[in-house]
């Protein structure tokens, strides 16, 4: 799948999974280990990322950890103002996590208002010991006091870009794209 | 596909798409039910109004349930209650509750269409929680929902339903939905309980409880209601519970897998009897479940469109 | 004979000119039309009365109209006394005379029931106070409608009263409808049954069949009509009184009734315009304007009922205009009550079965004037030399839309808001004097 006029590549699929792997490290240093970890990937791109974390921390550690999927659509402010609701999907995390270290997992930080449902959204699932969050790509202009705890790439970007994130599992391409217009 | 209605008044309407996607929707509000903390801030700051015109505590409180588990603040009127009584109209009473800022309103009434008459004059949702013999939406698609939680597709089933159809708003909606997704429906009563030109709504008819349950996937019951009997509908109870009471020697006579259904309240011992109704096949209990997690998904889709 | 009219009284003398006159079985052609003092002199081409050509004749100028008697109607609801929220006498006859009535004959379920000479002499009282269509009361069968007692029919008749009925109460009982029967022969008045088993209605409020089904709503089934047809036909051998069945709408019923003249046995019977206009399609969405008594049934019964008027089987087109106020008719569609407005729409209805070539024009305003006329003995309906001016002029071929909010009557209940239907009525007369002027 080759590049639309209106984008302008931000990382390929190399970049991609050197920044995974980075990541990973630094979750098994930040938290000395997989002991209590869990993963919780943010629906749709986070979900995707969770996964290829959860492979790579595996390999590491050689031992499982739990991944969850969390659909923060109930906990959006905007509900009350949209005219259309979103689609809800499931939200799956089949472990109590009370008690873990949760890493947010999700695919582009921005205002934080996603962040903020999914912190509200994980924590009517019970009482983690805490919750730590990594994004692949931080693009600014935050509205809420959120900062990730674990980047991929920081990229300035004008309020109007739309940056874009292709998985394999659903584009056939891994890669970042900022798309204008 | 999004979601484009203002209100939820029949199955008719309903595309196979919208069906689909109330019950996927559903079926991720499921998870709601399950979890210690029931209760998501989705609908927080709406208003919904159960506003029922006929007693009938259990699907009340399913949409109580359903509204309250989105954090949406729901009233309770009803005509012992309120100023119906006075001969106050279905319109102006609507209207009232409508000025009281309501988003959604729950209605169930005597008269058929009584939710599409109401939906032409407010602006706030109307869900049709019941309208005489006409239809009652939330029910059939709970029954769906419970069908393909229990036989992945409804596409290819055989089902009957049994009882008076005639008067049954459960019995129509169901028949409609479950035509529209492909299964084949048959219908088995008195004939005195069966609508003129029942078939035509795609139903097979039968008079003969065991000639309707030969290869049957699902058995829907229908309640009993006694205030037909001095209508001429029927002799008595006793012979119809000797026809038509789902018996465990009845059962047999179905698919071994079959499930057997019932919108409640149950007459045991005379539409279903106790052993069935307590049996595995029985999945009862599971539609009252499953009916809080498809009003929640219907009140979640159209209190984005309202 | 060439005579010239003296015209000593002011305005007294009528012209139409340019017209086509229809006055059925007698005239059909381009024609003047002569009047005076209230009752025609003349009809025909070129006049052979010639007039003064003096400011006090009134010349009517209906080139590229069609000039007819004006219309009869056997079958409407006035609401007064008892229900003048819905229609006064007076405004029903503005209404009527909007749609080209000149006769209108009023049911008797009025509050009180037009059950004794009081109510009849009122209800002539406001007719002519009103001063545009003649009003005839029908009365009552028998006292307050309750199917029991008979009224006192002598009385009624007496005062006025052109017919009898219980209409929107039928009379159940069959002894009583029988004794009925025998009791009017003495008075020479038609007896017009609403012909419905009440106990096979049970409820209901629209055709049963397959969008009662759908609906969900409880069916008036077609032998509700049927059994009561058949037990007035019998009646009718019976007691050999004429038995006016008001309203048929199933096919059975005009079968029925055809089977009966055939055998030479006193019957007639009328249709409304809806019954042969719509269908059952018309309640789809709950439309209490599609609600009526007896109810809009199908296709088949459609087309039966037209054939029934075009073999005679049907002698009349009756409106049972029935007005209802707006929150009436706002209820749900079961609470809401029966019953449909019909003077201003029913003629362009009518010709709605010469346009689809069912009726001839001639045959379908025979229909709507010679017909009823004769059949309750009314002494309109005709262009005849010395018959009352009673006249509707009207362009057969102006096509417009039904808007409720134009109509004269009190009440808008119509399923035909929003049709665009063909045939206007220009002008009507009643007794020589314009009553309504549409040019």
């Amino acid at each position: 799948m080759g590049l639309a006029q209106s984008e302008r590549l931000l990382m390929d699929a190399q970049d991609m999974s050197r920044a995974l792997s980075r990541i990973s490290h630094e979750i098994l240093e930040g938290n000395k280990g997989s002991q209590d970890l869990a993963l919780v990937g943010i629906r749709t791109g986070g979900v995707y990322l969770a996964q290829r974390l959860a492979m790579r921390i595996q390999q590491i550690e050689q031992r499982d950890i739990p991944l969850g999927e969390l659909d923060i659509t109930l906990y959006r402010d905007d509900l009350s103002i949209r005219k259309d609701q979103p689609e809800l999907r499931k939200t799956t995390i089949p472990f109590n996590i009370s008690d873990l270290k949760i890493v947010l997992v999700d695919d582009v930080l921005f205002t934080g208002r996603t962040i903020r449902a999914a912190l509200d959204g994980l924590m009517d699932l019970g009482r983690p010991a805490e919750i730590q969050l990594a994004v692949l790509i931080d693009r600014g202009h935050r509205q809420l006091p959120i900062r990730a705890n674990y980047v991929g790439k920081n990229i300035p970007t004008s309020r109007e870009e739309n940056v874009q994130v292709f998985f394999e599992e659903l584009e056939q391409v891994d890669r970042v794209s900022i798309v204008t217009g | 596909m999004g979601w484009k209605r203002k209100d939820l008044l029949t199955i008719a309407e309903l595309s196979i798409e919208e069906i689909e996607l109330i019950l996927t929707t559903a079926e991720s509000l499921k998870e709601v039910g399950g979890r210690d903390i029931k209760k998501v801030p989705a609908l927080r700051g709406k208003t919904v109004v159960n506003l029922f015109f006929e007693p009938s505590t259990r699907t009340r409180t399913s949409f109580e349930l359903a509204a309250k588990r989105l954090s949406a603040d729901v009233i309770n009127f009803s005509p012992s209650t309120s100023s119906v009584v006075k001969g106050e109209t279905l319109l102006d009473t609507a209207r009232n509750i409508e000025s009281m800022q309501a988003d959604i309103i729950v209605l169930r009434h005597s008269s058929p269409g009584a939710a599409e008459h109401l939906s032409r004059f407010v602006q706030s949702s109307v869900i049709n929680a019941g309208d005489g013999w006409h239809e009652h939406p939330t029910q059939a698609l709970l029954d769906v929902y419970t069908i393909k939680e229990k036989k992945k597709e409804i596409q290819g089933l055989t089902i009957v339903i049994v009882g008076d159809v005639a008067h049954s708003r459960v019995a129509r909606s169901n028949i409609v939905a479950l035509t529209k997704l492909g299964a084949e429906v048959r219908v088995v009563a008195p004939p005195t309980m069966l609508p003129l030109y029942v078939e035509r709504l795609g139903a097979k008819v039968y008079y003969q409880f065991e000639d309707a349950l030969n290869g049957v996937d699902v058995i829907m019951m229908l309640r009993l209601q006694r205030e037909r009997l001095g209508q001429a509908l029927l002799p008595s109870i006793r012979e119809y519970a000797k026809l038509f009471c789902l018996t465990s020697e009845r059962l047999r006579l179905a698919k071994p897998d079959t499930i057997v259904m019932h919108p409640g309240p149950l007459n045991r011992g005379i539409e279903i009897s106790p052993a069935v109704a307590d049996s595995p096949a029985a999945v009862i209990l599971d539609q009252v479940t499953n009916g809080v997690s498809v009003r929640m998904a219907l009140m979640y889709l159209l209190s984005g469109a309202a | 004979m060439n005579d010239t009219l003296s015209n000593h009284t002011p305005s007294s003398i009528v012209c139409i000119q340019g017209g086509t006159v229809i006055d059925p079985g007698h005239v059909n052609g381009r024609a003047d039309v002569l009047i005076q003092d209230g009752r025609i002199v003349e009809v025909g081409y070129p006049l052979k009365h010639s007039i003064e050509q003096d400011d006090s004749v009134t010349i009517l100028d209906a080139s590229g109209w069609i000039v007819a008697p004006g219309l009869v109607d056997l079958h409407c609801h006035l609401r007064e006394p008892g229900f003048e929220y819905k229609e006064t006498i007076q405004t029903g006859s503005d209404s009527a005379v909007a749609g080209g009535f000149t006769s209108i004959c009023a049911m008797p379920n009025t509050k009180p029931v037009n059950d004794n000479a009081a109510i009849t002499q009122f209800m002539l009282t406001k007719g002519q106070e009103a001063g545009k269509a003649r009003v005839f009361p029908i009365g009552a069968i028998t006292k307050n409608s309750d199917g029991e007692e008979l009224a006192n029919i002598g009385e009624l008749v007496g005062a006025g009263c052109v017919a009898i009925s219980d209409d929107g109460r039928p009379v159940m009982n069959s002894l009583v409808m029988r004794r009925a029967l025998e009791y009017a022969k003495a008075f020479g008045v038609p007896v017009v049954d609403h012909c419905e088993d009440l106990h096979l209605t049970d409820g209901g409020c629209m055709n049963e069949g397959v969008v009662s089904t759908e609906l969900g709503m409880p069916g008036i089934p077609d032998a509700s009509e049927e059994v009561m047809v058949a037990r007035n036909l019998a009646l009718a051998d019976l007691t050999g009184v004429c038995v006016h069945l008001a309203h048929l709408s199933t096919a059975r019923s005009v079968e029925l009734v055809r089977h009966a003249k055939a055998q030479g046995l006193p019957v007639s019977a009328e249709v409304c315009p809806h019954h042969f206009s719509i269908t059952e399609e018309a309640v789809r969405g709950y439309k209490a304007n599609a609600k009526m008594n007896p109810p809009l049934r199908t296709d088949e019964d459609m087309q039966a009922l037209r054939q029934g008027l075009v073999d005679g089987t049907i002698d009349v087109i009756a409106t049972d205009h029935a007005p209802h106020a707006l929150q009436e008719k706002q209820l749900e569609f079961d609470t809401a009550p029966f019953g449909i407005v019909g003077f201003e729409t029913a003629l362009p209805l009518t010709l709605r079965l010469v346009d689809d070539g069912v009726l001839s024009m001639e045959q379908a305003l025979d229909k709507l004037t010679r017909a009823p006329a004769q059949l309750f003995h009314l002494p309109v309906g005709s262009l005849a030399p010395g018959s009352l001016a009673d006249m509707v002029i009207f362009d057969a071929k102006e096509e417009w839309v039904v808007d409720p909010e134009q109509f004269q009557s009190k009440s808008r209940n119509t399923p035909f808001g929003g049709m665009t239907v063909k045939g206007k009525v220009k002008m009507t007369l009643v007794e020589g004097r314009l009553v309504y002027d549409a040019r």
